[in-house]
């Protein structure tokens, strides 16, 4: 298994820039395997028998997603990788997934709220990216952004529930917002598609009665290899199996 | 207290909606949305309907006999009591 | 003859609304009920897996199928509320064990090697017992078991799949394989219920068109269906009888340790407390969206 690392080769140019595209690549494909990670963890424990089979739907897309972006960005590595290679042989500091998507479950309304702000957030990146020169991402683009339009409906829709549902459903919202906004703040720059995030995000929990949080920027933010032991955590997991058997095939 | 929702599929376009189920939900948007992900997860549907269970007024079994055997004896309603002459092509 | 009693013997449907004696209607209840706690529990044994899935593709079958079995036990408890009784009722006798699920769930997933063998063997005993149940005389557990059948159709094969790549994969794979079929593979002969001498609902449940063939039958059928499987995959089945009787056409096989089942049923098996306990968390851990839920309609805040 030649090394995954992703510092570029000695020679700049054309190879500097697919290096640049494929850590990009690797953003979008690590948010999503690893959102898809946590949200399987609900598999046999959510709140009802529909919302089990909804959180499953939602994984099964983030995990479809993530496979289409490694097995890209495994082609532009060289030499070649895998999607396998990518998501179980490549080390934690590799990973340029958002923390806000490593963070332990914890109740539900966390896991909403985080849902939340990671579909509004793929939404604007994936509906911008449509459009963009490479063809191959343009594609995967497409097909991801009409998925997590579902994801950002649905915790919009539970938002609203648990915004204005009883006290104590309120008060949990309240408790994950305070706790996970700082590490969506962490994602987010000044562009317009970060803008229009912030206001579909604002204007949702609006109607939810819910209080906008005051911008504070958590760090690190994830994007340059830099996690928190979760990303450790769910690694070891993942890899309990395949770490047990180097090189065997499944 | 979660309501019985009773879940209809239109499978492709052309075609009506068909009762497929039922779920569970508090209020109508999330029936819907439940119905999406638990009755059409293997491309069964283009459209769907939820209909609150308790909003259904159903014929009884005890009826049976009144309301449908009536039917059953008047032959002249379908096109093969008719007799027509060989000579006519298509009727 | 009354009109459920024609119904039954033209081998036609009893639907909701129909009369029908209070024992039939109660041992469908307790059936149905049964059939979709095992769906539900039977999440846990393989759904430990997901996340230690060990390639991206078995990550996404094994969800899918999952979350199948999610679906599977909501169309049962559909089918068993049109008998009257609310889900939240069954979950309840489940929680508080007056309500049974199937045995094999009771034992552990120990290795990956585990995932597939469920799929093979234990969806394949599944599918032995469900098939005739879609000819099953109530029409709404007929209807349920036609769509179950079909959506399941792929779990066996993905567990059958996933075990072939192991027992042709290394040497440390293929003793996965072979130790995990060793410890399921008893219980999976178990998941046909007591022999037919001490199956005491049996002849009842037969005479109203629930139950289309005895649990030796079936048992039979599916190690017939099974032993040349297991050829294929290069397994031994942990059974020293086992021998094809030219005479019957089928294959001999071992006693089936029936005090082994009798004692999982009545919640000694090595899983049972573990099973129930995982899933009164999760019931108890969701009061609370639930109740958000229920007053987030109750106020009107939905259309």
């Amino acid at each position: 298994m030649p090394s995954t690392r992703c510092e570029d080769g000695p020679d700049a140019g054309t190879a500097g820039a697919a290096a640049s595209d494929r850590i990009y690549l690797l953003g979008l494909a690590d948010d999503a395997l690893i959102a898809s990670h946590r949200l399987s963890e609900w598999v046999a424990r959510a709140p009802d028998l529909e919302e089990d089979i909804a959180l499953a739907n939602i994984a099964l897309d983030l995990l479809g997603q993530a496979r289409m972006l490694l097995g890209y960005a495994g082609e532009l590595t060289d030499p070649v990788l895998t999607e396998d290679d990518l998501a179980y042989l490549r080390p934690a500091d590799e990973f340029r997934n958002a923390v806000l998507v490593e963070r332990p479950n914890g109740d539900f309304a966390v896991t909403i709220v985080r849902l939340l702000l990671l579909a509004a957030y793929q939404y604007e990146l994936y509906a911008g990216l449509r459009t963009a020169a490479d063809a191959r991402l343009a594609a995967i683009a497409a097909k991801s952004v009409k998925e997590v339009a579902y994801h950002r409906d649905h915790a919009r829709l539970w938002t609203l529930r648990l915004g204005s549902g009883t006290a104590e459903s309120r008060r949990r919202m309240e408790t994950a917002l305070a706790a996970e906004w700082p590490w969506f703040c962490a994602l987010l720059g000044d562009d317009r598609a970060d803008r229009s995030c912030r206001h579909w995000v604002a204007e949702v929990l609006g109607t939810a009665t819910l209080e906008l949080p005051e911008d504070r920027v958590a760090t690190p933010s994830g994007r340059d290899g830099v996690h928190t032991p979760d990303l450790d955590a769910i690694l070891a997991e993942m890899r309990e199996v395949t770490a047990a058997h180097p090189g065997a095939t499944w | 207290m979660s309501v019985l929702w009773e879940v209809f599929v239109r499978p492709r376009r052309g075609l009506a909606h068909a009762h497929v189920g039922s779920l569970h939900a508090a209020d109508a948007e999330t029936a819907l949305r439940n119905a999406r992900d638990v009755y059409t997860r293997r491309s069964e549907g283009v459209s769907l309907w939820v209909v609150p269970a308790s909003m259904i007024t159903a014929s009884s079994p005890d009826e049976q006999d009144s309301f449908f055997e009536p039917a059953g004896d008047k032959v002249y309603r379908h096109p093969t009591f008719y007799e027509v002459p060989d000579a006519v092509d298509q009727m | 003859m009354t009109t459920f009693e024609q119904v039954i013997e033209d081998l036609g449907r009893v639907e909701p609304r129909d009369a029908m004696p209070d024992d039939y209607r109660a041992t469908l209840i307790r059936q149905i009920a049964q059939h979709a706690h095992s769906e539900i529990i039977g999440m846990q044994p393989e759904g430990a897996w997901i996340t230690r899935a060990p390639s991206l593709r078995r990550k996404a079958i094994l969800l899918a199928k999952v979350q199948d079995e999610a679906g599977h036990g909501l169309y049962l408890y559909a089918a068993a509320e049109t008998l009257g009784v609310d889900r939240a009722d069954l979950l309840d006798a489940l929680h508080t064990g007056r309500q049974k699920y199937s045995s094999i769930f009771n034992y552990p997933s120990l290795t990956w090697a585990d995932v597939g063998t469920i799929g093979w063997l234990v969806d394949g005993a599944a599918i032995v017992n469900q098939v005739p149940l879609c000819r099953c005389s109530y029409g709404p557990y007929a209807r349920a078991m036609v769509r179950i059948c079909k959506e399941e159709s792929f779990h066996q094969r993905q567990g059958f799949e996933s075990l072939h790549a192991l027992s042709h994969g290394t040497p440390e794979q293929h003793a996965m394989a072979q130790d995990a079929l060793d410890r399921w593979w008893w219980p999976a002969l178990m998941m046909f219920g007591p022999p037919d001498s001490a199956s005491p609902n049996s002849e009842r449940s037969t005479a109203w068109g629930i139950k289309r063939f005895s649990n030796d039958t079936l048992r039979q059928r599916f190690v017939d269906m099974t032993v040349p499987q297991a050829a294929v995959l290069g397994l031994r089945i942990p059974d020293d009888d086992l021998a094809w009787n030219e005479e019957r056409g089928s294959w001999d096989f071992g006693e089936v340790d029936f005090a082994e089942l009798a004692e999982v049923v009545a919640g000694r098996g090595p899983c049972n407390a573990e099973r129930i306990a995982h899933k009164v968390r999760a019931d108890a851990e969701g009061a609370w969206v639930r109740e958000a839920a229920d007053a987030y309609a109750a106020s009107g805040g939905a259309r």
